[in-house]
């Protein structure tokens, strides 16, 4: 595409965003003189370069609105609803045809005549009573619609007009003197203008401007540019860019700025983490040398690198006020769509931002915005009745946290609907009611986070098909971000995104597993915990844990995760062996809402590392985010913590239902329901099973825990002492097993707010299969029937049976004392 | 192939293959190499290209050929998709070829790696394999990705 049509794309597109601004901020302050003439100068623009390069449907597009803005500047129409509406609709019609001319080079077929009609009417629309400026108008836009750019008309009916008189300093300007322009403005000097500023340029001679002048005089209507192109006396390129010196002249001030590409700036920003590489390289090898010469040329080295990278990791910086800019216009379409009022507050507009970040949250924050007047804020009369003033308020704040870029969406709406959401979830299976009733009110909250999670009653053109939480939230972690909801009934709603400020760049922490080198990102590190012996990790039920400051942290062994290559290339795959004796590293980290540790075989270093993607071979592998390079020039992957949670989780799927109460609530597709046993041997063959539904816990302790109440055995557990049933003494099996065991396994049972702890020889594993074929051969008190799976004949519990017959009286609350009515009450 | 073509040549199991000239972006000697745990078997690793970082696919295990014993050479080719490193036995010399020596591979050449040999040229004393960088550089998912899930 030509060169010049380019810049005028480019521009025109920045004029344009300019304006949606301007136009929004125009209808607050319909009289504000500054801004109708930035408002007109853009449009004049916009419409002159269209005219040079020969866009004529977009110049009369353009004409159009100019002619209805120049009546609004001139105070013979104040600004409405629909003026506005319509300007923007001009606007809106502006930026596809250059979207158009973008693509195929040509302003389009569609010459927008309803717009131009509206327009129109919107310009003719309140001069009835003004009579005076009623010829003028045709003659501006005449009814056959013809548009031609003539700005001695135009002038002409500005002299007229008892207004102020034309006073845009923009470029194609008229001829140089007709008669009708003695009341140029002053601040409009001689060679401001175009073909002035072309003779003194030395591109036309005076001569040539006087034809192109006559040539208007007797009746040419196009500018003195345009003439010049067309009678072969100037080139395009000259015009346009004398239309530029003007233009930034106009502007009045001086421009210390280049427009530099984005993708030279991409590859600045590569370079200088090649040199960040470099640089890692040469200190480790400095410092493996005595040579003091070269110690101090590596100290310099590392410094000017680093300012370096940090100057020019700013140029990649943006405020985050380029992606709002647009908000005003998208508030204004929505609220009035919606029917309600709303005002929108900024704040921290220039808080700065990578620029590939900031494309990352241009959507996410988008939706946010709509979400927040589509559902939060309430319609006016809905507002009057909670005593809130009629017209809503959505604030977006940025600012600066600990490294992190903090953006708020805040409304002052409705709230969200605990109740609303929690029966919806219910409804759509996504927890149970015995889950909802146990979550913490911000849980709910964020369920709204989940893929087709949506309470709005109706689906509206703006939201509430339930796609966009679950989009916001996957877009915003991809970037290494989290978002949280806070809420309040009737007073409002406040999102808050914690984003990365850049991701090309990022400190790691290095980790040994497998005799390879790992990178974890430290956004997601919470803390490093060292153990000096395997015994602080436990096991539920085969999934280890450690106790973390009283919670439980689910483990995952890293060489486990990866462990499916590793004896191929022999690496070391007793990794894991080799922790049993000296401990381990556990490398807590947090994803989404659940931490989780990490046991690694060392753990190296905190690195600033250089993120470079994985080549398409290696992208199916959700484990890891990239690949980078090592201070002594080796590669080292770099870890996706959720990739890593999510295959952690996969492989140990079964034990999402012993992590406590909360954690198994946060997890939606935890199974429930009546088709999930839990298998347990009895004895050393038999098999039983237990619906999962009625399992509280799955726990293991040392015998030692073993105590005596009486008769009864019993053990402190939780802070109550709870009653313990051997399952083998009251289901006697075929064979008893071996009872040297030290530990024992305990399946907790409850009742009401009673726990009983039931121990069976060995837990086995937990299917999902519906016990459906149950058979009665030797009826057994305590087991319903018998059944088969995973090729065993498996007796399916009573276990309320069983428990109520080796415990009798222990439900029976009236027997219970007092005290012991204290420890039960969980 | 309509005028003469150089080939640059390797050795895989004693068998010669080559890729044209101009794909070749280098060869080099053996690297030390990042295993990437979980990929597929044909991904023998990382390394680390002047600060590029490029993936080594084994052409034995690509054309279903035994392991190999001894340290192999990078050959780096220039795919779509980025440099790709090849690992190969021994590097031959650059050579010459002409379109009337080359044939399509017979169609007893097993399936899976048919699609990876574009044809043979007919050497004195031998076959010349020509390899389809393109197809060879593919790899399929990682399987145990996408079973897992």
């Amino acid at each position: 595409m030509d060169e010049i049509v380019k810049d005028f794309l480019i521009e025109s597109g920045e004029n344009l965003d300019r304006l949606d601004q301007e136009l929004v901020q125009l209808e607050t302050d319909p009289r504000s003189a500054p801004l109708l003439a930035s408002i007109f100068r853009t449009i004049h623009t916009i419409k002159g370069s269209c005219g040079f390069l020969g866009f004529t449907r977009l110049e009369k597009v353009a004409h159009a609105g100019e002619s209805l803005l120049s009546r609004l500047r001139d105070g013979e129409l104040s600004l409405t609803e629909e003026s506005t509406s319509g300007l923007l609709a001009m606007v809106d019609a502006v930026r596809r045809m250059l979207s158009e001319i973008q693509t195929t080079g040509a302003d389009g077929e569609n010459g927008y005549p309803e717009l131009l009609e509206r327009l129109k009417q919107l310009t003719a629309g309140q001069t009835a009573g003004k009579s005076q400026n009623e010829s003028e108008e045709v003659r501006i836009l005449p009814a056959d619609g013809e548009v031609g750019g003539s700005e001695v008309q135009e002038l002409q009916s500005s002299t007229t007009t008892a207004a102020a008189p034309d006073s845009q300093p923009e470029p194609p300007q008229v001829p140089q003197e007709p008669p009708t322009h003695e009341n140029v403005p002053q601040h409009r000097p001689a060679p401001g203008k175009l073909g002035g500023l072309l003779v003194e340029r030395g591109q036309i001679s005076s001569e040539n401007l006087a034809v192109a002048l006559g040539e208007q005089e007797r009746g040419d209507q196009r500018r003195v540019g345009e003439i010049l192109v067309a009678l072969g006396l100037c080139k395009l390129e000259d015009v346009l860019a004398a239309q530029h010196i003007i233009e930034a002249r106009g502007r009045e001030q001086g421009t210390d700025t280049v427009r530099v590409g984005v993708n030279l700036l991409d590859k600045l920003m590569n370079l200088v983490g090649e040199l960040v590489l470099a640089r890692n390289q040469l200190l480790q090898f400095s410092n493996s040398n005595q040579d003091p010469g070269l110690h101090t040329i590596s100290q310099r080295m590392n410094l000017i690198a680093s300012e370096l990278q940090e100057e020019v990791m700013k140029t990649r910086m943006q405020p985050i006020g380029n992606v709002w800019n647009k908000f005003p216009r998208t508030v204004r379409d929505l609220a009035l769509n919606c029917g309600k009022e709303v005002r929108l507050e900024m704040e921290g507009q220039d808080t700065e931002l990578d620029r590939t970040i900031l494309e990352a949250v241009k959507d996410p924050l988008t939706h946010l915005v709509r979400n927040s007047i589509d559902h939060g804020i309430e319609i006016p009369a809905t507002r009057a009745r909670m005593g809130k003033p009629a017209s809503g308020c959505l604030a977006l704040r940025a600012f600066h946290e600990g490294g992190q870029v903090n953006i708020e969406i805040a409304d002052d709406g409705a709230g969200l609907n605990l109740e609303r959401i929690r029966s919806k979830a219910i409804e759509r299976g996504i927890i149970s009611a015995d889950q909802a009733s146990r979550m913490p009110d911000r849980e709910i909250f964020n369920l709204i986070f989940l893929p087709g999670f949506s309470t709005a009653e109706k689906v509206t053109n703006v939201s509430g098909r339930g796609v966009g939480m679950d989009v916001v939230r996957t877009n915003l972690e991809k970037i290494g971000g989290t978002v949280d909801l806070h809420t309040a009934a009737g007073k409002g709603t406040t999102v808050r995104i914690k984003i990365p400020l850049t991701l090309a760049i990022i400190p790691a922490l290095v980790v040994r597993c497998l005799g390879e080198r790992f990178a974890i990102p430290q956004m997601s590190l919470t803390e490093l915990v060292r153990l000096e012996s395997m015994k602080g990790i436990e096991n539920v039920h085969g999934a280890p844990v450690y106790r973390l400051r009283g919670q439980l942290l689910p483990l995952v062994y890293l060489s486990h995760v990866l462990g499916a290559k590793a004896t191929k290339h022999g690496m070391a795959s007793d990794s894991s062996a080799n922790q049993n004796s000296q401990g381990a590293n556990i490398v807590v980290l947090q994803a989404e809402s659940q931490a989780f540790g990490v046991v690694v075989d060392d753990i190296l270093d905190t690195e600033e590392i250089v993120v470079k993607p994985l080549g398409k071979q290696l992208k199916g592998i959700d484990v890891y985010s990239g690949a980078t390079i090592m201070g002594d020039g080796s590669v080292a992957l770099i870890l996706d913590i959720m990739g890593l949670a999510k295959r952690a989780n996969l492989l140990a799927q079964t034990h999402e239902t012993t992590r406590d109460d909360k954690r198994a609530a946060a997890l939606p597709s935890i199974t429930d329901d009546e088709n999930t046993l839990l298998l347990a041997e009895n004895g050393s063959t038999g098999r039983v099973a237990i619906p999962l539904r009625i399992v509280a816990r799955l726990e293991e302790f040392p015998s030692s825990v073993l105590e005596y109440a009486g008769t009864q055995e019993v053990m402190q557990y939780r802070g109550q002492i709870i009653p313990l049933v051997r399952l083998s003494q009251m289901v006697p099996p075929s064979m008893p097993a071996d009872n040297d065991k030290n530990t024992i396994e305990v399946v907790v049972y409850s009742e009401g707010k009673r726990t009983v702890g039931l121990i069976v020889d060995r837990i086995v594993d937990i299917v999902e299969e519906k016990a459906q074929q149950t058979e009665t051969l030797t009826p057994r008190a305590g087991v319903v029937g018998s059944f088969v799976t995973q090729q065993h004949v498996t007796d399916l519990l009573d276990v309320s049976k069983i428990v109520h017959d080796a415990v009798p009286g222990l439900f029976e609350t009236d027997n219970i004392d007092a005290t012991n009515q204290d420890v039960a009450t969980v | 192939m309509d005028s003469a073509q150089q080939l640059c040549t390797f050795f895989l199991e004693g068998n010669l293959f080559g890729v044209p000239v101009p794909q070749v972006q280098e060869v080099i000697r053996f690297q030390q190499m990042t295993h990437v745990p979980l990929a597929p078997n044909v991904i023998q690793g990382m390394i680390n290209l002047r600060g590029q970082i490029v993936i080594a696919i084994d052409l034995r295990c690509r054309l279903s050929l035994p392991d190999r014993t001894e340290a192999p050479m990078n050959v780096v080719v220039r795919t779509v998709e980025g440099a790709v490193s090849l690992l190969v036995d021994e590097i031959g010399d650059v050579i010459e070829v002409d379109p009337s020596t080359f044939e399509e591979p017979p169609e007893t050449v097993s399936q899976g790696v048919r699609g990876m040999i574009l044809g043979v040229h007919k050497l004195d004393g031998k076959l010349l394999h020509v390899l389809d960088t393109e197809k060879a550089c593919q790899v399929p998912p990682a399987a145990e990705a996408a079973a897992a899930r």
